[in-house]
């Protein structure tokens, strides 16, 4: 059996030949309503042919229910969904064509590895030899081709999902849908499949969109990220984009880990443990009112000073890197050091913050909780 | 450090491992007790039908003889009470199957909220008796209706309802309907081939055992075939009875082996395709 390794080469080396067989796929406006929630609040977002793009967002800000919209199995209650120009307001899910993955495991129980790959070529009239021939040559794609007569319950999750993504790829979709598909799988498994499902998307160049709530996922798949609040957009970004260059206080503190400080405006500029620091975007860019900035770990720099203003309460271990939670004036802001020096900063040590970032998003503050 | 708690030792629930052994009299009390149970049980269910069996093989002078039974092919209406019973039995099975199957999945997938009215709804024919329901359907009924037998198996899905639900709602519970649903249809599948090839076959006990218990109940139904006028296998006995004791409890005793036979199959069938399924999967 090929390791998935071996399998990322050679889909890597096919991506470069790959024709876009993707669809672009508008949501505008979309609007649906649950109750007196609003799952979904006039959310808008263009996907271009053969792009990966992530759906990321935390428990009922609205990523899944917009997918269900793009696979037929909600209604809106206004806007509409364009794949390749045509909408789909009428269009049952059955007929729109698009390959499913779903969190939980989706396979049937009743019906083998290879007639799971094999029903949506049936359901196509596709001859028997062909469904054997297409759903071997799948299974073979996802390393499982030694599993095509086990029964579901045979299978581990990761396979399962394998499967259920050979299943999805079988009728040639030009529009793939990843519900969580590695929610339920260990850390191991969940990074190999991964780098499969995106090897794979990259090769088939299928449109693609992946719901997730876990940020690493979406940072390390996705070509776009759209952040989601309250069934809106947030920010649709590149993942180094929206790590570096968030747009708004959410997507900063929601993407990566963030320290708000309480800060001063200084004309047009803030300052911030005793220095002055640029905003981002200008001093157009700053609220009027009390202000806070969002700083990333990697933004502060720490020294080790027995007159310094900070004291470092709390270390955690992460490999290479060592964070440290440093309190001062009254704010705790979390800094990041290499481990290699990170021995030197025991807990109780006095320490100097100093901020080395070119600028800081800056954001009106929260209150006091 | 986790450090041991007698009390919860002695009053929770004590692993295996430090659970005292009861001591040997004690075992064998429980084992008399269980026996003794077991046997009041056996002669409880038992009795009637060995007395039953007994009264079949006899003859009117009271020697054991096979007689009765040997007279049966050959009582008058028999074998077409039979014929009858089967085909509502057929009917019955079908069109509360066609009826509940759908509407049932229908439910569970898009108003799982109603579950609690459907449930009070289904119980209502196990509180209304046979007799009201069918006094209640002939007057109302067309006459083209009243006059074919198959009144009685429309009735009879009403009858078997309760069962029915509760034997599919149990099978639908123990699969991720949604899911497959949605699965089914996202590769193309209409409502009619998800619910045929991807929900039935997931849903094969259910069907089983509310095909069982529609058969048993519809088989054994007496009160309202009688007063619609039509001789059903029941009907018959309590109608022959009157000329021929013996012969009657002959009839009974063979209803009764036939129901089990048919039974036995249905479940059996069940048990063959699971063995199938296992062979292949070994294979």
């Amino acid at each position: 059996m090929m390791s998935v390794a071996t399998q990322r080469a050679d889909f890597t080396t096919a991506v470069a030949d790959s024709p876009s067989t993707g669809a672009p796929v508008v949501l505008d406006n979309l609007v649906r309503q649950f109750g007196a929630t609003r799952a979904l609040d006039g959310f808008s977002l263009s996907i271009d042919p053969g792009e990966f793009v992530a759906l990321l967002g935390p428990s009922g800000c609205g990523k899944t229910t917009a997918l269900r919209v793009l696979a037929g199995f909600e209604l809106l209650d206004s806007g509409r969904v364009l794949v390749d120009g045509k909408d789909l307001a009428d269009t049952p899910a059955q007929k729109r064509d698009m390959g499913m993955v779903f969190q939980s495991y989706s396979l049937f129980p009743n019906m083998t590895v290879r007639d799971n790959v094999a029903f949506g070529l049936r359901l196509r009239g596709h001859r028997s030899s062909q469904r054997r021939e297409r759903a071997t040559e799948l299974l073979d794609l996802v390393g499982l081709s030694g599993h095509v007569s086990k029964f579901p319950h045979q299978l581990s999750g990761g396979q399962q999902q394998r499967v259920a993504l050979a299943r999805a790829l079988a009728i040639e979709p030009r529009v793939l849908l990843l519900d969580e598909p590695l929610s339920a799988l260990d850390a191991k498994v969940r990074a190999e499949l991964r780098d499969q499902i995106r090897a794979l998307q990259q090769r088939l160049a299928i449109t693609t969109v992946f719901v997730t709530h876990d940020q690493e996922e979406a940072l390390s798949m996705a070509d776009r990220v759209c952040v989601m609040s309250n069934g809106r957009v947030e920010q649709v970004a590149s993942p180094s984009v929206l790590y570096q260059r968030p747009a708004t206080a959410f997507v900063a503190e929601f993407v990566g880990t963030s320290s708000r400080v309480n800060v001063d405006n200084a004309d047009g500029k803030v300052r911030l443990f005793s220095q002055v620091v640029e905003v981002r975007g200008g001093a157009a860019a700053i609220p009027s009112g009390p202000l806070d900035a969002l700083l990333r770990p990697e933004d502060l720099e720490v020294r080790e000073s027995p007159d310094g203003l900070g004291i470092v309460t709390h270390r955690f271990f992460f490999g290479a890197t060592t964070r440290l939670q440093v309190g001062i004036g009254g704010v705790t802001v979390k800094i990041d050091v290499r481990s290699s020096a990170a021995a030197s900063f025991e807990i109780g040590t006095r320490v100097d913050v100093l901020v080395h970032a070119r600028d800081v998003l800056v954001t009106e503050r929260r209150p006091a909780r | 450090m986790v450090t041991l708690n007698p009390e919860v030792m002695i009053l929770g629930e004590a692993p295996e491992a430090f659970a005292p052994a009861p001591p040997r009299g004690l075992r064998h009390r429980i084992h008399v007790g269980r026996f003794v149970i077991l046997l009041i049980a056996g002669v409880y269910f038992l009795f009637p039908l060995y007395a039953a069996l007994h009264f079949a093989l006899e003859n009117d002078q009271g020697h054991f003889s096979f007689s009765p039974l040997r007279s049966i092919p050959g009582q008058p209406g028999l074998g077409s009470a039979f014929w009858l019973s089967m085909r509502l039995a057929g009917v019955t099975v079908v069109i509360a199957m066609g009826l509940m199957v759908p509407t049932v999945v229908y439910m569970f997938l898009k108003a799982p909220k109603l579950k609690p009215i459907f449930e009070t709804i289904t119980f209502l024919p196990i509180v209304i008796p046979p007799i009201v329901l069918i006094l209640g359907v002939l007057p109302s009924s067309p006459v083209w209706l009243k006059s074919s037998p198959y009144l009685l198996a429309l009735v009879y899905v009403i009858l078997v309802m309760p069962f029915v639900y509760r034997s599919l709602a149990s099978g639908l519970g123990a699969i991720d309907l949604k899911t497959l649903v949605e699965a089914s249809r996202s590769l193309g599948a209409s409502w009619f081939r998800t619910l045929w090839s991807v929900v039935m076959p997931n849903l094969r006990s259910g069907l089983l055992s509310a095909t069982v218990l529609t058969l048993a109940l519809v088989l054994g139904e007496y009160t309202m075939a009688s007063l619609d006028g039509w001789q059903t296998i029941p009907v018959w006995i309590v109608a022959f009875a009157q000329s021929d004791g013996h012969v009657t409890v002959a009839v009974s005793m063979l209803s009764l082996v036939a129901t089990w036979v048919l039974l036995t199959l249905i479940v059996s069938l069940d048990r063959s395709q699971s063995r199938r399924n296992l062979r292949k999967k070994q294979s």
